[in-house]
């Protein structure tokens, strides 16, 4: 993993957030777009994999066949597959050579920590906004170091549209995913009358 | 700019400019020269502590005097929940406006901010339920219409066909008819603009309540119910410390968090990243970014009130 830390930036990051420990190092390029004044510290969630799928490469270490067909595999995906679904197909994203990787229009490969470059090249308006903060979540210091989300920690990039999201544990560390259910809202709030004493018939739940 | 009255940020310690007459937060001077012999005892007599009751206004607490207001607030909490606490009172930080931003293009209304709030913010759970955050779901037919709003609807998931969420909380006004109408000056607001609260200056009067054009304040009408297991032991003096039967509290953007540089509570917990909160003077920032690129409004603008909590659509 590439080390961010030259000591400018902890330095100025000292500075802005004393106490903040600073638990690991990124696992990802910042996102911080390179006309930004102040140096902060952005730290990326690790994608969402499901359990066991990566590295792709024990699976697919035979399979150059780039002919754009049917699976016989990977159903999960075949069956929700709505990206588009008319015109793309798994290599337009995935690397032949290298399933361990993603592959940009360009030909260049990024790796999955960086996969929001190769969902900025066609939602440009939105790899725009999230790189300023305006789209997502983020978490952290609204003035110093923060940690946000890739697009597939709320995007399914199978069948992107926001559905819903829970929290996993990656690596030890908390994440989202997406899901393909969309979120049950908690309780509704309580009705004055009811803060009187009064009980809510236990069927209705909360 | 202008110096247009009601635009300004009201400065500790300078002239109020939200009236004509001059500001006199001492305003048991009086008592607590007359009240010296009989009345001292009297009450003394019924449970009130003489020397809060006689103490100085917020603003006008000396260093040591705060010192001793804070450790005062830990020695009732380790009291009243058998916990250690830590209470500050952290001020504003010069260069700072908080501004706060909410995408109702992107809130799909699953209430998660309303808890998260409660559980950083101490309020009470239940009998009286105080939640700073309301959550309204409106028709998209109606536009943001109160009319057509419903604050109790019960889902299975959310967002519901036609529907759309509209979460309101204090929004920090510029302008703000609460501090106006508050008639012991327990409330006011500070130069990062967050309107806190004094609760041992409020007599629990609600005229604060009555003047609020969001409904964004909350009387404590029993003695809150908070587990203490639940208590959030990171306090903030004007903020979310455990608060006494018969006060009124309200948002203050996690006044205990954010002057320390971390987001609110809510901000960090909606899943769809719909909130968005930051330094309104930092260029930079992601609140100016929203600012500057997206189709923003404020709630209820006829009023004049200014107020430093945007709604925005991102899309
Ligand atoms: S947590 Fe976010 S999406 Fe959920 S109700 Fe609150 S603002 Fe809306």
């Amino acid at each position: 993993m590439r080390q961010k830390s030259t000591p400018w930036i902890v330095v100025l990051l000292a500075a802005l957030v004393a106490a903040r420990a600073l638990a690991s190092q990124p696992a990802a390029k910042p996102a911080a777009p390179p006309e930004k004044k102040k140096e902060i510290l952005y730290e990326a969630r690790p994608p969402p994999f499901s359990d066991g799928i990566f590295p792709c490469m024990e699976c697919h270490k035979d399979q150059k066949d780039p002919t754009r067909r049917e699976l016989g595999f990977h159903d999960e995906q075949q069956a929700v597959f709505d990206h588009d679904a008319e015109h793309r197909w798994c290599l337009d994203c995935h690397d032949l050579q290298n399933r361990d990787v993603l592959r940009l229009a360009s030909g260049a490969t990024v790796p999955f920590t960086e996969s929001y470059r190769l969902c900025g090249q066609c939602h440009g308006d939105k790899y725009r906004d999230w790189r300023a903060g305006v789209h997502g979540r983020r978490v952290g210091m609204w003035d110093g170091a923060k940690t946000y989300l890739l697009c597939v920690s709320c995007h399914n990039p199978h069948s992107p549209s926001f559905k819903g999201v829970k929290e996993i544990t990656v690596d030890g560390k908390l994440t989202v995913a997406p899901t393909l259910e969309k979120i049950k809202p908690e309780p509704r709030p309580a009705r004055p009358e009811e803060m009187r004493g009064w009980k809510r018939p236990a069927e209705a739940g909360r | 700019m202008t110096s247009r009255k009601a635009l300004n940020v009201i400065q500790d310690g300078g002239a109020d400019p939200l009236g004509a007459e001059p500001m006199n937060p001492s305003r048991r001077a009086f008592l607590r020269t007359a009240a010296a012999g009989a009345a001292v005892s009297a009450l003394a007599g019924c449970g009130v502590d003489v020397g809060e009751f006689l103490r100085s206004h917020f603003k006008e607490l000396s260093r040591d005097e705060l010192a001793k207001v804070l450790a005062k607030v830990e020695r009732r909490n380790k009291e009243r929940f058998g916990k250690d606490t830590k209470v500050t009172a952290e001020g504003p930080r010069p260069g700072v406006e908080f501004g706060y931003g909410l995408d109702i293009s992107r809130c799909v209304g699953c209430r998660r901010c309303v808890y998260a709030c409660v559980k950083e913010n101490n309020q009470s759970r239940e009998q009286p339920q105080i939640h700073w955050i309301r959550v309204l779901e409106m028709e998209k037919d109606h536009g943001v219409d109160l009319a057509h709003s419903e604050l109790y609807y019960d889902a299975d998931t959310v967002p519901r066909p036609g529907k759309f969420y509209f979460p309101v909380q204090c929004q920090q006004c510029r302008n703000p008819p609460c501090v106006k109408a508050c008639p012991t000056q327990a409330t006011w607001k500070e130069q990062d603009g967050i309107v806190v609260i004094d609760y041992d200056w409020c007599i629990g009067c609600r005229c604060c309540m009555s003047a609020c054009p969001y409904g964004a304040r909350h009387m404590n009408w029993a003695e809150p119910k908070l587990p203490a297991a639940e208590l959030n032991p990171v306090q903030h003096y004007l903020g979310n410390r455990p608060r006494p039967k018969g006060v009124v509290e309200k948002c203050t953007f996690c006044i205990q968090r954010t002057r320390n540089g971390r987001y609110p509570a809510c901000v960090e917990v909606c899943p769809v990243g719909a909130r968005k909160f930051g330094n309104l003077l930092d260029p930079e920032s992601e609140i100016r970014r929203v600012m500057e690129t997206k189709r923003v409004f404020v709630f209820k603008e006829e009023l004049a009130t200014h107020p430093q909590f945007y709604y925005f659509y991102a899309t």
